[in-house]
């Protein structure tokens, strides 16, 4: 199958400069972007062999002596393309703050405890379906210093890969009904609210383990749709 | 149909999960060394800075690059043609240091096709995530001793006074290739990005 990646796709994305978020400013490009087709170069995109993830990289409560403080939560969804078909056999890598929204990052220095039982980074393959699964903690809220006051909504990082280089896309899930999301400029980058919403994972009764963990499901869409394939 | 999940920045804290480079208890999946044993081609270094508008440099940035190997072929099914280096994946993944700078070990690439039967001249694509990057900004490196770079269909594209900040500048060290490219986000030098 051959995929096409309109780039009206990227109109829900955000600008590059938006000032509310101060770090955009002198970071964005000034100069209109250069528009091209998709060569090659373009349309193709980094394949992994089944080396990329080994067994346990995607459950980030495992990966120390015990288990981290916390409430242990599921969270699974599906990578689908434009068309809303599963993407099998992606890479799907995920960073995010302990319990107490405390980045293990050298660079995190706020007055909040790190954990030694919790890294927060895990990596899974998407499988024949593009479906996924994490188990983590729920990651806390935390400050930072884009303006006063400033809180980031409880986010867990994500980064995928889909059929080309174009589909890339780093992107941040967020839970639903955080009473911080007026408030955050990165969230409310994205200016189109059913875009934006596509953004808080729903909370999945049905797939919440009893006794063990609360689910959350995420699906992640990717540009790319289906061509039917030319004559060369 | 259903619109596309949103771009979010990659934040300041992604270095342990993304590029931890054994300063954290994590496993790199990628490395800025692209080389394989089986890759025929020139064994080259591209290096650079990458730079706000002030001139600072970014130091909490993420360079990915993806290329064909040296006989212009993708590892990838979209590419039908036989790959001769069938190790050589072409992606590497770098964060930059406190100079805001990088480097990648790679093999030089060859031309690839480019649209209506044109070739395109040897080039990587580049993807430039950071901080204060609500979304990745897509970028080419072409090489200066390239003569194909005058009849590149992508870079005629771009207007003729700001080609320059697309071709990496060859020097020797140490008896090797190395390649110079920055990444100027604005300035008089403002590399040029594309809408892809």
């Amino acid at each position: 199958m051959t995929f096409a990646f309109p780039t009206e796709s990227l109109e829900v994305f955000p600008a590059r400069n938006y000032p509310d978020y101060k770090s955009t400013v002198k970071r964005s490009p000034t100069k209109p972007l250069v528009m091209m087709p998709h060569t090659l170069s373009e349309l193709t995109g980094p394949v992994y062999g089944q080396d990329a993830v080994q067994p346990g990289d995607d459950d980030l409560t495992r990966q120390h002596k015990g288990e981290p403080l916390g409430e242990r939560i599921i969270v699974h969804g599906h990578v689908l393309d434009e068309d809303g078909r599963g993407v099998p056999n992606v890479l799907v890598e995920i960073w995010q703050a302990n319990a107490c929204g405390r980045y293990i990052h050298v660079v995190d220095q706020h007055p909040a405890p790190l954990d030694p039982n919790f890294t927060g980074a895990g990596r899974a393959k998407s499988d024949k379906d593009g479906y996924y699964k994490f188990i983590t903690v729920k990651p806390g809220a935390y400050p930072w210093g884009n303006h006063h006051n400033a809180w980031r909504p409880a986010h867990i990082h994500f980064s995928v890969f889909g059929h080309s280089f174009v589909s890339r896309l780093v992107t941040q899930m967020y839970f639903p009904g955080d009473p911080l999301f007026p408030f955050d400029p990165i969230f409310n980058s994205v200016k189109d609210e059913k875009a934006r919403l596509r953004m808080v994972s729903s909370f999945d009764l049905d797939n919440t383990v009893p006794n063990w963990a609360l689910c959350y499901r995420f699906n992640i869409v990717l540009r790319g749709r289906s061509q039917t394939p030319m004559e060369h | 149909m259903s619109g596309i999940t949103p771009s979010q920045t990659v934040g300041p804290f992604f270095a342990y999960g993304l590029t931890p480079n054994e300063k954290y208890d994590w496993k790199d999946t990628f490395s800025n060394n692209l080389v394989t044993p089986d890759a025929s081609g020139e064994k080259i270094r591209i290096e650079g800075r990458v730079l706000d508008g002030d001139g600072k440099p970014i130091n909490d940035c993420m360079l990915e690059i993806w290329q064909a190997d040296a006989q212009g072929r993708y590892a990838n099914p979209a590419d039908k043609r036989s790959l001769p280096n069938a190790r050589f994946h072409g992606f590497g993944r770098i964060g930059t240091d406190e100079n805001g700078a990088y480097s990648f070990a790679t093999i030089k690439p060859g031309s690839v096709p480019g649209p209506n039967g044109t070739a395109q001249a040897p080039h990587i694509v580049v993807a430039v995530f950071a901080r204060g990057m609500l979304r990745q900004s897509y970028t080419r490196i072409y090489f200066a001793d390239e003569a194909g770079n005058a009849s590149d269909p992508i870079l005629a594209l771009v207007p003729a006074e700001r080609r320059d900040t697309l071709i990496a500048k060859r020097a020797m060290k140490n008896g090797h290739p190395v390649y110079t490219f920055d990444v100027n986000m604005q300035g008089g030098a403002e590399t040029v990005f594309f809408e892809i």
